[in-house]
């Protein structure tokens, strides 16, 4: 399969995607410019963590008018699954993929540092190979973690299983001592209506490997190319 | 400053003019002999900044010969922008530390980001991708909230623009003392990883090549920024923060990318970073190097602001700025890649064959110095040193009017509660550690590990530096940091391969200071030599003195060490029950100089702990050993704090499970306190399974030359630290015992509540 991570200025888990893409899963990984436009013959696209542009602005503000976002919202209207991390995850947000908004941590310093999320919702194409309700202990690395939207639409989010992970203790238990950044409901990942776009804060590229002492990042690239062999009609 | 001079008529050096420039009369007629003839203003401000003790290492030139610089490993030594050492398979580590003390004081946050900044251009600019940060830092006690402010601005200046340019910040350490309330101290450690064969260098070869800038536009921010660190501080320092640069992580992070796309695409001869003293020091530096000549043309620098003098442009420090000289015919294809990554670059000048550094304005020639003079040709002092005479006062420590511990249990919670040893997860928390997934030990063991994904081995390294032990004994303390630094790569499964050195101190006029810096550099450079470690880079940061009060000498030493085998990384966190307690080395009655007898008896005097340089080799040697036969569970130094300290941290510091052990020591004839607390060098608490235990007795009894070790007891899944004090002889043997929660409290918590915050 060919996945696409997208290089931003200032994108740098871009690196760290490719690597588990092609050394993890054994699929291709191809490095995109921000500046092209076309996402041909992709299966597949990850938006990566990092500061693009700095995020001298808000987050993901400025990424978001990229020429390759065309093509990234194009791909996605299409039913192409888009996995957005971190930096990629606000500028989902930003270019509108996903509702909402990300604000400031709630201690407003970058927080550094392995959580537990709990999978709400292991029907989705980048779930799948996980257990409804099983706890994942992923690291996350963010100063503006802080997810937020209004009520209807929380409540929309909620009713359709688009809250796809939710900052948890080891335990699973979702209480609010457990979150890190002050995100709304304990939300740490959700998916677009069509269930093709999900984006989180968490880090899974960042443990999906034995040597790294944590491999339960691993299950959510497992699961997006499970997704991309079992439904060749992903492929746009 | 600069307004002062900038408004004086160009040709005119008065004697004022000469001391606002820091420079001597002898020095300025030096100036003048080099040039045959008066400078002008503009080669003044030149020669200021390169001949600044920061820039030109005056005062300490001569003693640093004494450091080894050569071995087997070694790649490229001092004198380039960063030092390399061998690690196999064609690879290159990169590595330097350098300070940012003084902008970090006047401007906690930017002093610092910059710091972090200009370290990773001396990677970059060597062809190698930055893979890790480390960083030491100094500060005055938390009880002032001016030294909270400045922790807390350091500590998230470094955070912003690592985090931002997205290398990790994997490890170091912080101590506290009230030595540095008005001098902080931020060394910062970078390594990268390069080709051995495509290392890159501050070259400027070919007579008629072109000299390219690229980068940040250029300011008026840091002028005089060098000469300013070289100067000692008043209260009225804080006027100065209008010379401390400001930082863009991101413009730097498009920066490396593009310096490592040119090194991909082979289209330079050699890069120079704009460091200290900018445009001035990066163009004399690579034509000094080269023995050649570079013109420039200051009308062709891209600026940020209008009406800039060449003076200006010349000592400017902004940020994020590099010079190169492109290979003939490949500068079209240099601007490809500028323009790509949206980088400013012009072509600014040429490489020429006479030697000279050449600045013009468009057709007039504003500046013109031979190279030679500038860099190479700069005073070097051999000031006079003495043994100051408070020295034997420091020294002496009476142990018999000093009383042995009462209450060991209470002594132990408060030295795990100071915020020299408590755990300093309030600020790594803050660092992106983990970006680039190479990051295989996190902060918070003895040493950060990171692997190397191309070759299946691992880097080791650490940064280490005890500035009492200097000050009691500046030679002991030398040697000392670098025994503790190689010690701490061996805990971690490393061979040390070679080291950097950051050395902090006072004014180096005062002889007492000068002496402190001498006989530091000798314990450094005598403990490198028995251990066979050269120092590959470095950095000098003097005049670290407020209102006539110097820092404790501070020499840091930052170490790296190469991982042969996955199997072979260790931590220093005890991992099962059951597992046996080993301690390698010898405890003996070392309490001078101690955190102990800092935080109870609130003195900071006698003599450091003695290091035995051959009784060091052989623990770690031993150590390593065993590490690579399979038989080491965890492995950690005893360093602040004692033994007691050291077996707390390995019960407390497992990320997930903390653990208990039951522990007995015998005390012979050593003071309590010393068996407790004591800081005697050359000693690594083991924990082996008991199926192992046999083997590792064995291998130990065969070490030559010998290894003490003791059997101190076993890990447990106990809430309980116990020990176990058996007396001399038929003394009743004393029990102590901590619930690990109330210890975990104390370590986990001592940072946060003095810094006044909540946890979390």
């Amino acid at each position: 399969m060919n996945i696409g991570i997208i290089v931003f200025p200032g994108s740098n888990c871009d690196r760290d995607c490719a690597h588990v893409v092609s050394e993890v899963i054994g699929q291709t990984a191809h490095l995109i410019w921000h500046q092209d436009s076309s996402l041909n013959g992709m299966n597949a696209i990850i938006l990566p963590g990092g500061f693009s542009y700095g995020d001298y602005l808000r987050t993901g503000s400025i990424a978001r008018f990229s020429p390759i976002m065309e093509a990234v919202i194009d791909f996605a209207g299409r039913g192409g699954l888009v996995l957005g991390i971190c930096n990629g995850c606000q500028i989902l947000l930003e270019a509108g993929l996903l509702p909402g908004a990300m604000l400031r941590n709630k201690n407003v310093s970058f927080i550094c540092e392995d959580v537990y999320v709990r999978v709400e919702n292991a029907d989705t194409p980048f779930t799948n190979t996980c257990q409804s309700g099983q706890v994942l202990r992923l690291p996350i690395a963010h100063a503006d973690g802080n997810y937020y939207t209004d009520p209807v639409t929380l409540s929309a989010l909620q009713a359709n299983a688009q809250v796809v992970f939710r900052y948890c203790d080891k335990d699973g238990h979702s209480m609010p001592s457990m979150n890190p950044n002050g995100s709304i409901d304990n939300i740490a990942g959700i998916r677009n209506a069509k269930g093709n776009v999900l984006g989180l804060m968490p880090h899974p590229e960042r443990c999906a490997e034995e040597i790294l002492g944590n491999q339960d990042g691993r299950l959510i690239f497992t699961s997006l190319l499970a997704s991309l062999i079992g439904n060749a009609a992903l492929t746009v | 400053m600069t307004e002062d001079i900038k408004t004086l008529p160009p040709s005119h050096i008065t004697p004022d003019l000469i001391q606002q420039h820091g420079l001597s009369e002898e020095e300025y007629t030096q100036i003048v002999t080099h040039l045959g003839r008066e400078p002008n203003l503009t080669e003044l401000g030149i020669f200021s900044v390169m001949w600044s003790e920061h820039c030109s290492y005056k005062s300490s030139r001569i003693h640093l010969k004494r450091l080894p610089t050569e071995g087997p490993h070694v790649v490229q030594g001092p004198g380039e922008n960063a030092g390399a050492v061998d690690i196999g398979d064609g690879l290159a580590a990169v590595f330097k530390m350098e300070s940012h003390n003084h902008p970090s004081f006047i401007e906690p946050f930017q002093g610092a980001a910059t710091g972090v900044g200009g370290i990773l251009r001396d990677i970059f600019t060597m062809g190698a991708r930055p893979i890790a940060l480390l960083n030491s830092l100094r500060f005055g006690e938390l009880d002032t909230p001016h030294n909270r402010h400045l922790v807390k601005g350091v500590v998230s200046g470094i955070s912003w623009y690592g985090n931002c340019i997205g290398v990790p910040t994997v490890g170091g350490e912080i101590t506290f003392n009230d030595i540095y309330s008005k001098n902080p101290l931020v060394n910062v450690f970078c390594l990268g990883i390069v080709k051995k064969d495509r290392l890159l260098r501050g070259l400027a070869k070919g007579a008629g090549n072109q000299v390219l800038y690229i980068g940040a536009k250029t300011g008026r921010d840091g002028i005089h920024g060098a000469t300013m660190a070289s100067d000692s501080f008043d209260d009225a320092s804080e006027k100065k923060r209008p010379n401390v640069q400001v930082g863009d992580p991101f413009l730097e992070k498009l920066l490396l990318e593009a310096c490592l796309e040119f090194l991909e695409q082979d289209l330079l001869i050699g890069i120079q970073d704009m460091g200290a003293a900018g445009l001035t020091s990066s163009s004399c530096e690579m034509a000094s190097r080269s023995g050649t000549g570079i013109e420039l043309d200051v009308a062709k620098v891209p600026r940020r602001e209008p009406d800039m003098t060449p003076y200006d442009v010349l000592l400017s420090e902004s940020q994020e700025r590099m010079l190169l000289v492109a290979q003939p015919g490949k500068e079209d294809a240099v601007l490809a890649v500028c323009r790509k990554w949206g980088i400013d670059a012009a072509v600014v000048g040429r490489v020429t064959d006479d030697g000279v550094l050449r600045i013009r304005e468009g057709d007039q020639i504003v500046a013109e110095i031979p190279a030679d003079a500038i860099a190479e040709g700069a005073p070097r002092y051999d000031r006079p040193s003495a043994p100051p005479q408070y020295q034997e006062i420091l020294q002496a420590l009476n142990l018999d009017t000093l009383p042995d511990v009462k209450d060991p249990v209470d002594a132990l919670l408060q030295l795990l509660d100071c915020p020299t040893i408590a755990s300093k997860r309030w600020v790594f928390r803050q660092y992106d550690y983990m970006v680039g997934t190479n990051t295989v030990v996190c902060p918070g063991s003895d040493a950060a590990v990171v692997r190397i994904k191309e070759t299946g081995k691992a880097l080791a390294m650490t940064t280490d530096g005890n500035s009492r032990y200097c000050l009691l004994h500046p030679y002991m303390g030398g040697g000392l940091a670098v025994a503790e630094a190689a010690r701490n790569l061996v805990c971690s499964g490393a061979k040390p391969l070679g080291a950097t050195d950051c050395l902090n101190f006072g004014n180096p006029e005062r002889p007492d200071i000068m002496w402190q810096f001498i006989m530091a550099v000798e314990g450094i450079a005598d403990a490198c030599r028995a251990f066979d470690i050269p120092i590959v880079s470095g950095n000098v940061s003097l005049y670290n003195e407020t209102n006539g009060l110097s820092i404790y000498p501070t020499p840091i030493i930052g170490m790296v060490g190469l991982i042969e085998r996955e199997d072979d990384i260790t931590t220093q966190w005890f991992k099962q029950p059951g597992d046996v307690v080993v301690l390698l080395g010898e405890t003996r009655e070392d309490i001078g100089g101690t955190e102990y007898l800092k935080i109870m008896h609130s003195r900071e005097q006698g003599m450091p702990p003695w290091l035995d340089v051959e009784r060091e080799q052989a623990v770690q040697q031993c150590a390593l050993t065993l590490i690579q036969k399979g038989w080491v569970q965890s492995a950690h130094d005893c360093s602040e704090g004692g033994l007691l300290v050291t077996l707390a941290e390995c019960c407390l510091t497992h990320p997930s499970t903390p653990l208990g052990a039951t522990i007995t020591l015998s005390q012979e004839r050593l003071r309590l306190d010393a068996l407790l607390f004591g800081e005697s060098p050359s000693r690594i608490v083991l924990s082996v399974t008991e199926g192992n235990l046999a083997h590792v007795t064995q291998c130990i009894q065969d070490m030559e030359p010998k290894v003490p070790m003791s059997l101190l007891g076993h890990v447990t899944d106990t809430d309980t630290l116990a020990v176990t004090v058996q007396g001399e002889q038929h003394a009743t043997a004393r029990h102590l015992s901590w619930p690990i929660t109330d210890l975990a409290d104390r370590w986990h918590n001592g940072l946060t509540r003095q810094l006044g915050i909540e946890h979390s």
